[in-house]
């Protein structure tokens, strides 16, 4: 299973991509999507929300389970997928493009502090024991 | 065919409503409906011939053996049924006044006393309606109870990794946050994470014991004395009581507060979901705050206990008394039983499991725990034979369908991988342990020899594998004409 | 042995197959000091036999009454079919349907159930059950909290059935939820946007709105709808499944209707069998669904393409949600759902408004009749369903006892509940009231009322 170098990741398997315009875009892993199965619904957060790191946000739902989305990093939401709504499957076909939200970081440095590809591999692994 | 294909307007059954209209009527128009009613128009001959036809696509005890975990799937007594169907109980009004109902109060009253006695509690009430709101209100007793003493610093409920659904979800429902414990190897709650997991903001544990791993909590004296020393009460959750009963009462095990559920350990039917009845349990300390009403016995004659009697209670958590009706079926069977009956209960429920579990080792299949012993129930999982051939417990679970026997559990405990939960209940025979076996035995040489057929499975129901992900992302909840 | 098959060569060879010398061994794992669960208090048993005149005899100590009592538990003629099939075994034990393939019986059931109740109450989709009624609107409550968000405030008039608002009381009070109860119009019985107005200045998350009330009176269900509407709250409708036979039904309140329609499923073909066991109905809009508890059944395909019936939505629920789940409700009340749903199909939409209009009729034919005698008023001045509330020239309490002697049950003493309200009697008539027994209870009362004429 490859993981996108360019991405950044945290432990609780979210993906996050620093945008140009200073925003980050999130979604969810290919090994998250895994564990969870068909994606039956998503619940997405509210613009103009304000996040702060680690805070429950949104929720994906399949059949068997519901998981929980963490903010990566503290900031406020400034878009949403709303095409997850009616077509969450997106998120089992490609996760790396089917984006859950984008937020504004409250501070570009917390960035830093994520994972980055290897680092998310080594959590993956020590998962699996 | 759904009952509304049946259907054809002005088609009626005259004898069972009023043979005219009445016509005296004072509703201002705007209040009176206009839309019509998407209720069937179908003959009685129709609809009986429709429900029979439904009622055979389903399993049940009466049709099948159900090895079902957790759940205890007796045989339900004819008898308790039809004596808990006499006219005069069935047309009793709940607000009738009590001496209109002493015979039903009686009942009531002695099965009160008996659950006392089983549990070695103080105090019982019967009026929670189901296992999970036996929980609620037994979690809303410990609240009370530490709001009473003005002890506010309490907010965290500890419950095993191990525990049901509802356990968690009753503790937030009481206002309290969840404190996850792990297991350790052996299937016992793991005492270093509970010693750190209990403070002064421990308000109490929940606990079922025999576990859902199906397995004694040998340190449940350490446990209990660990949470009362920190000021937490002990909260046990009855769904297992049929591998104690006669053997080991709660209350001896330390246990503050308990529920019973009566459609498990008291032999009242599961109903396709319900209604069940889960009476509290509770130690003199937490007496006044059982939920009303009650039937107390005083100079010969029964009577309601209410706010009045208990003025500490939580209050009323049903309309009336609950699940009126379940309960005198309880009541019956203990009655039925009696005190060796009662006893027996537990003897073969745990000879029955120990059984399987030692046939089902032979044939080949991995027991999770096997250096215990079972108690009414007991762990295999599938672990090894997912990894080789990708087969499922969940495959294997559908396989058994098409033999003619109801699943066990699956991924329940969800600790353990692949799991079955098995739990056979005292009413079945040696016969048809060894019956089932043989199918289990099948059903693992197919997974050798035909994998993809096992996957597939079932085959022989009166619907193949479902797609839930199609019924969770395009919602059909009702039928449209 | 009562229900164990065993033989004495049985238990040798499983105990052998176990490497276990006796069943007592089998619990050596078990502390000895905690062995101490003999039964002392439990009489010793009986045959079937001797039950079976033990309860016969407990049954007929009980006997029967003609009975006006109603306050949420309603006498209506149950037809034979529906508790002859509902008893079956394969409903009567089978084990909630988690195994689909298994219980396509019950499912499919349940499907059709939540069809005839989504449009008995005029919403969109409807849950399997919950417990009962009091317990409906307690969930109901908590789920408009959770579609608020802000607000954690429930306005409940006092004609909600009193013990309706105990139960949700003692339910929400730890989840930090204020329960507003809202005063009444002491002419009509209802409760009119000047009883309103004034806790309508702050926030709240819902407004409950009984249809009958506990009075049996009609409330103006449209203009408190819109009232709560435009203050941005749900509408909580609690509602007599039997009257929206008659009545319109919440998903047609006001401009937009309710938003939650809940209440008590008994008088759909549930015996009163002394308060229980009953169940607890659900609808929604179709927006709410997965803010709804409890279980929910679709429509899909199996393999072959054959439509079929599953439990979704069940990410909601507690077995997979756990501690974050929309309730801690596990099992329902299948069972009661099962007769329900006969009952609904045997009566029709004919038949059930015929049920519900003669009940109507017999409640206004016998408060005409008790009116005529001297003292008897109708408390309140709002159109009734099959209820009406009394008031009498003397003490409710001792003429209840009198018309006992003479085995009527004459209705619920008001003053329980309401303490302002003196001599006052709540007295409901369904259509299993003859023209003799209204005559039988108008005769009896004028005899027992001439003591305080």
């Amino acid at each position: 299973m490859s993981i996108p170098t360019q991405l950044k990741y945290t432990k609780s398997h979210e993906w996050v991509k620093s945008e140009s315009d200073g925003t980050v875009t999130i979604g969810i892993t290919q090994h998250a999507q895994e564990l969870l199965g068909d994606m039956v619904f998503v619940e997405l957060p509210e613009i103009g929300r304000t996040l702060a790191q680690k805070e429950e946000c949104a929720v994906v739902e399949s059949v068997k389970a519901a998981a929980d989305i963490y903010s990566p990093i503290a900031g406020e939401v400034v878009a949403v997928n709303s095409e997850l709504e009616s077509a969450p499957e997106q998120i089992n076909q490609d996760p790396y493009q089917a984006w859950i939200f984008k937020l504004k970081p409250a501070n570009a440095a917390d960035l830093a502090n994520l994972l980055d590809a290897q680092g998310y591999e080594k959590t993956l692994e020590s998962e699996e024991h | 065919m759904l009952i509304f294909e049946h259907s054809r307007p002005g088609r009626r059954n005259y004898s069972q409503s009023p043979t005219t209209k009445a016509e005296k009527q004072n509703i201002p128009q705007n209040l009176l409906r206009k839309s019509p009613m998407l209720l069937p128009e179908a003959s009685e001959m129709d609809v009986v011939r429709h429900y029979t036809r439904l009622s055979q696509k389903n399993f049940s005890i009466d049709t099948e053996f159900y090895p079902l975990g957790s759940c205890t799937m007796k045989y339900n007594p004819r008898a308790c049924n039809a004596l808990a169907m006499l006219p005069q109980f069935l047309t009793r009004h709940p607000l009738a006044p009590e001496d209109t109902g002493q015979g039903f109060l009686a009942c009531m009253y002695e099965l009160q006393e008996i659950l006392k006695d089983v549990t070695g509690m103080a105090g019982v009430s019967l009026t929670p309606m189901a296992g999970a709101q036996g929980e609620l209100i037994g979690v809303m007793m410990i609240r009370a109870y530490h709001e009473a003493r003005g002890d506010k610093e309490r907010t965290e409920i500890i419950v095993p990794d191990a525990a049901h659904g509802t356990n968690p979800a009753t503790a937030v429902m009481c206002g309290y946050k969840v404190v996850e414990i792990t297991t350790d190897k052996e299937g016992n709650v793991d005492m270093a994470a509970l010693k750190a997991a209990v403070g002064p903001q421990t308000a109490g544990l929940m606990l079922t014991n025999p576990s859902t791993l199906g397995v004694f909590e040998k340190n449940i004296s350490e446990m209990s004395r660990i949470v009362h020393d920190a000021g937490g009460l002990l909260y046990y959750d009855g769904a297992n009581l049929n591998a104690v009963l006669g053997k080991v009462k709660p209350g001896d095990m330390g246990f503050d507060v308990i529920h019973i559920n009566l459609h498990k350990t008291f032999s009242t039917p599961h109903g396709g979901g319900g209604p069940g009845a889960a009476p509290v349990g509770v130690a003199e300390r937490l007496l006044p705050y059982l939920p009303v009403p009650m039937v107390a016995y005083e100079k010969g004659a029964y009577r309601w206990m209410t706010e009045k009697d208990v003025p500490q209670t939580i209050g009323r958590l049903s309309a009336h008394m609950g699940n009126a009706g379940v309960l005198l079926r309880a009541y019956i069977y203990v009655r039925l039983l009696g005190a060796k009956g009662m006893n027996r209960v537990s003897e073969y429920a745990t000879l029955n499991a120990n059984y399987l579990m030692a046939e089902l080792r032979k044939a080949g299949f991995e027991i999770a725990f096997p250096t215990r012993r079972a108690s009414h129930e007991f762990i295999a999982t599938l672990k090894d034979i997912k990894e080789k051939t990708g087969v499922t417990a969940m495959n294997l679970a559908k396989r058994l369908l098409d033999k003619g026997y109801h699943a066990p559990t699956t991924y329940f405990p969800i600790l353990i991988p692949e799991c079955l939960l098995i739990e056979p209940a005292e009413t079945e025979s040696k016969e048809t342990l060894d019956a089932f076996v043989a199918a289990m035995k099948e059903i693992l040489v197919e997974i050798q020899e035909q994998p993809e057929m096992v996957k597939s499975a079932p085959h022989n129901m009166p619907v193949r594998k479902l797609d839930d992900v199609k019924a969770a992302r395009e919602l059909d909840l009702t039928w449209k004409p | 042995m009562p229900f164990i098959p065993h033989t004495e060569e049985d238990v040798k060879e499983m105990l052998a197959s176990i490497g276990a010398n006796s069943i007592e061994e089998l619990f050596d794992e078990i502390p000895p000091a905690l062995k101490t669960g003999a039964l002392t208090r439990v009489p010793p048993g009986m045959s079937e036999m001797e039950i079976s005149r033990l309860m016969l005899e407990r049954a007929q100590a009980d006997g029967f009454y003609l009975s006006f009592i109603g306050a949420g538990a309603y006498e209506h003629h149950i037809p034979a079919a529906v508790w002859q099939i509902t008893t079956r075994g394969e409903f009567y034990s089978s084990y909630t349907p988690y195994q689909a393939e298994a219980s396509q019986g019950s499912l499919q059931l349940l499907y059709e159930y939540q069809t005839m109740m989504a449009s008995l109450t005029g919403m969109d989709v409807s849950n399997a059950s919950l417990y009962d009624g009091a317990t409906a609107l307690a969930e109901a409550a908590l789920m408009a909290v959770r579609l608020h968000k802000t607000s954690h405030r429930i306005l409940v008039p006092r004609t909600v059935h009193p013990v309706y608002r105990e139960v949700l009381r003692a339910i929400v009070r730890n989840q930090n939820i204020e329960v507003v109860e809202i005063p009444f119009c002491p002419e009509s019985g209802q409760v009119l946007l000047e009883h309103l107005e004034p806790f309508g200045q702050e926030d709240f998350a819902a407004l409950v709105i009984p249809q009958p009330n506990f009075f049996g009176v009609l409330e103006q269900v449209d203009a408190i709808t819109d009232w709560a509407h435009e203050k941005h709250a749900s509408v909580i409708a609690v509602v007599n499944p039997m009257s929206l036979a008659m009545l319109v039904p919440p998903g047609e309140w006001g401009a937009q209707g309710a938003d939650i329609a809940v209440g008590e499923g008994q008088p759909l073909g549930i015996p009163l069998s002394s308060g229980g066991p009953y169940f607890g109905f659900m609808a929604c809009k179709h927006d709410l669904v997965r803010q709804m508890p409890g279980r929910i059944i679709g429509r899909t395909v199996d393999l072959d393409n054959k439509p079929g019936f599953v439990l979704t939505l069940q990410a909601r629920e507690q077995h997979i949600r756990r501690s974050k789940a929309t309730s801690n409700i596990c099992t329902n009340q299948g069972l009661m759902v099962t007769a329900a749903t006969i009952y609904m199909s045997l009566l029709g939409p004919e038949g059930l408004r015929r049920v519900a209009a003669q009940s109507h009729a017999n409640m206004l034919q016998l408060t005409e009749q008790l009116e005529k005698l001297p003292g008897v008023k109708r408390v309140y001045s709002g159109p009734c369903f099959h209820e009406v509330a009394l008031t009498l020239p003397g003490p409710v309490h001792e003429i209840l006892q009198a018309l006992k002697e003479q085995r009527i049950l004459g209705g619920l003493n008001l003053q329980e509940h309401y303490p302002e309200l003196n001599n006052a009697l709540l007295v409901c008539a369904t259509e299993t009231k003859t023209a003799d027994d209204l005559n039988k209870y108008s005769e009896m009362l004028g005899k027992i009322l001439k003591k305080y004429g």
